[in-house]
């Protein structure tokens, strides 16, 4: 190409790609507007003929992955299941449930996401979380507590408010949140997940853990060196979580808990789950 | 007790759904390095070509993806883009990203390629007729792609390694399930990362091997 | 950008602290990564192997896994936090790249001169401090600087281990603020502002070099 042609191909193609790029992210912005009304949860589910559910795969009695068949087992997933199997009765349609390993950091994007239709995921309801999405019933009670190993000289996240001692948590956990508030002066580490928390407790990069009771008795039966002390010191309610603005879904999610609530099957689940844990009485928990 | 942690943490079921992982990071990678062999080579050409305006455009949107962490692209797309109406599933985002990242580590190794071609090369072909196209595809690129062999491994490799990163989005590939399994008994921790070790280990080494020979070969 | 306004002194904490370990690991890096190129250039057969070995592994496996193995396994024995392990780790896995190139540089060196400084009477240790590692480094020069902006950006694997670097800053935003778009925005243009300035500086060095030569 002779210079003057190379020029002025350089000029037109930079002022293509350009323009693209413009016009590229000017659509985008537009359709991340238009989208915020998206599609019908409902309907979507009918359509496919599932509910894909994300569920945690790192948390002891809630989502646990089991290696052999390489899908998650635990409470929430079986909550996921009997929600299934009773929303395609009320609904007429057959329905079959999947499950997508989702991280508490990750669970809210894949909702918004639409990669997953639902997530039962230890989830607490919380006032911000209900401004981006939508919430069933609360369908499991459960507070913030604290994980020490035994013969620590802590006794409760009071005893925590020293610059010198750190609190695990998890990243988007409420916990990660709310620690602070408790115990304003000591360091809040925030780690991926639930296995590199309590991972990181045993390697001892804080003295505690810090999150909902009941995944904290999972790893308390686990390491028996570990317990659980103070009590709870917050209250935060478990809910089934699906996009912002999915009322029919959320309405078809609250009647089939209250279904399986009222048929025992919820209590079965408790007792199947939470009946081995030592420390916990397990009957508090039914309904 | 340690002996058995070790036994119980490599029981078949452990290993298979490890090896599994594998499989997904090896997919990964090798996607995302034949699409990135494709971008980068356009955007290499353009950059090499020093088209007034076009290639200094081009070449500082390569250089801003240059110089960003892998990790933050890889967030970005799966975690931002949905925010402007960009959907995707796991894999596909997870390729996207290292594709991206990874064509942009290409472009400028195919810039340099062609930079190191006796410019006497061009004169040549172009004397015996062929123009600018055909010298670049039959004679340039060619000879451009064979130096460019074992640097092109050595972008498979940090592809490799860096899949490990998608498990900050629960990609389940070789690191995660790696999380997964050490979740199940917290005295698993040693021998799993150990085994995860060993397994890019002996994949990258071996890839680094070919690249050895292929630079001997060349030599 | 009202996001920035409100978490601007938590991006600046993430970006002290990945500035912090990105230069700890710099310095850390560039020492022991010399250290193992000068033992593969020795003539002692076992120090080349014990250079090669180490080299080798920190090559092939994936920072992440040297950062978690460090973090939840090597903490038990040795106290460290996550800031620390991820820098430790940090330094290892690229001092693996480095002596690779500084190897490469010293290779490039004429052995004659070697030959000709210890005919002068200098010592091996002296031969190679001031004739060959000066023009060694000047070869290496193009892609040490790829190596530091490589490592500035690697910086980002403290998000796994609660290192508090820009990264971990960023996820936090992200999650609170449910904002992703803008934070992850912001937390590039911040890595940015460390990596670009010195991508640029490294061209027109290897330019000038090429000028030079």
């Amino acid at each position: 190409m002779e210079k003057a042609k190379k020029r002025r191909f350089g000029i037109i193609a930079t002022i293509i790609l350009a323009a693209t790029l413009i016009l590229g992210l000017l659509w985008a912005t537009a359709t991340a507007e238009k989208n915020a009304k998206h599609q019908d949860t409902l309907s979507r589910v009918e359509k496919q003929g599932k509910i894909i559910w994300g569920v945690k795969a790192d948390t002891k009695l809630f989502g646990l992955m089991n290696t052999k068949t390489a899908t998650p087992v635990g409470f929430d997933v079986d909550i996921a299941k009997a929600l299934t199997v009773q929303i395609s009765k009320q609904t007429g349609v057959p329905m079959s449930a999947e499950y997508v390993p989702v991280s508490s950091a990750s669970k809210i994007q894949l909702l918004k996401n639409t990669n997953i239709d639902g997530t039962v995921s230890t989830m607490t309801i919380t006032p911000e979380r209900a401004k981006v999405v939508d919430y069933t019933d609360s369908y499991f009670n459960a507070g913030q507590s604290i994980l020490v190993k035994k013969g620590s000289e802590i006794h409760s996240i009071q005893d925590m408010n020293d610059p010198k001692y750190t609190v695990l948590v998890v990243v988007g956990t409420t916990a990660a949140k709310e620690t602070k508030k408790f115990a304003p002066k000591a360091n809040v580490v925030a780690l991926q997940d639930y296995a590199s928390a309590m991972q990181a407790l045993k390697a001892g990069q804080g003295q505690a853990m810090s999150t909902d009771n009941a995944i904290l008795y999972g790893f308390a039966n686990e390491n028996p060196d570990y317990q659980i002390v103070g009590g709870n010191f917050t209250n935060g309610p478990y809910g089934i979580a699906f996009d912002h603005d999915q009322k029919p879904m959320v309405d078809q999610a609250n009647r089939a808990l209250a279904t399986i609530k009222e048929n025992g099957i919820y209590n079965q689940l408790i007792e199947k789950w939470f009946s081995q844990v030592p420390g916990l009485d397990w009957r508090d928990l039914e309904v | 007790m340690v002996t058995l942690g070790i036994l119980s943490a490599f029981s078949g079921d452990n290993i298979n759904y490890l090896l599994g992982g594998l499989v997904i990071t090896v997919g990964v990678s090798v996607i995302s390095v034949i699409i990135s062999l494709i971008v980068g080579s356009i955007i290499g050409i353009i950059q090499f070509e020093e088209i007034p305006y076009f290639s200094s455009f081009v070449g500082t949107i390569n250089n801003i993806i240059r110089n960003l962490p892998l990790l933050l692209i890889i967030f970005f797309v799966y975690f931002a883009l949905p925010r402007i109406g960009i959907h995707l599933p796991i894999f596909l985002a997870t390729v996207i990203a290292m594709s991206t990242f990874e064509s942009a580590m290409l472009a400028e190794i195919v810039r340099g390629g062609l930079a190191s071609i006796d410019i006497g090369q061009f004169e040549g072909a172009r004397a015996n007729g062929l123009n600018n196209m055909e010298t670049m595809w039959y004679i340039i690129l060619p000879q451009a792609y064979k130096k460019m062999i074992p640097p092109i491994i050595s972008q498979l490799i940090s592809l490799v390694k860096d899949t490990s990163l998608a498990s900050g989005i629960v990609l389940a590939e070789m690191t995660y399930r790696g999380q997964i399994v050490y979740a199940q008994n917290s005295t698993y921790i040693v021998p799993v990362l150990v085994m995860l070790t060993v397994v890019y280990f002996l994949l990258n080494y071996g890839l680094s091997l070919i690249a050895k020979w292929f630079d001997k070969k060349l030599a | 950008m009202g996001l920035l306004q409100n978490y601007f002194s938590t991006f600046l904490q993430g970006f002290g602290y990945t500035l912090l370990s990105s230069v700890v690991a710099l310095v850390g890096s560039m020492l022991l990564g010399t250290l193992f190129a000068i033992m593969q250039v020795l003539p002692t057969r076992w120090m080349q192997i014990v250079g090669n070995i180490y080299v080798q592994i920190f090559r092939n496996i994936p920072l992440l896994i040297i950062t978690l193995f460090l973090y939840l396994a090597v903490a038990k024995v040795v106290k460290m936090n996550g800031f620390t392990a991820g820098t430790i780790a940090l330094t290892l896995y690229t001092s693996a790249f480095i002596a690779e190139t500084v190897r490469a540089g010293i290779l490039s060196v004429d052995s004659g001169q070697m030959e000709g400084a210890r005919a002068n009477g200098l010592k091996f240790g002296q031969a190679m401090r001031y004739i060959v590692l000066p023009q060694a480094f000047r070869v290496a020069l193009p892609s040490l600087g790829n190596q530091f902006i490589n490592l500035v950006k690697n910086s980002s694997i403290l998000a796994f281990v609660g290192g508090l670097d820009l990264m971990y800053q960023g996820n936090m935003v992200a999650a609170n603020s449910f904002d992703t778009f803008t934070a992850y925005i912001i937390v590039g243009i911040f890595y940015l502002v460390l990596t670009l300035p010195l991508s640029y500086y490294m061209q027109y060095l290897e330019q000038h070099l090429k000028a030079k030569a």
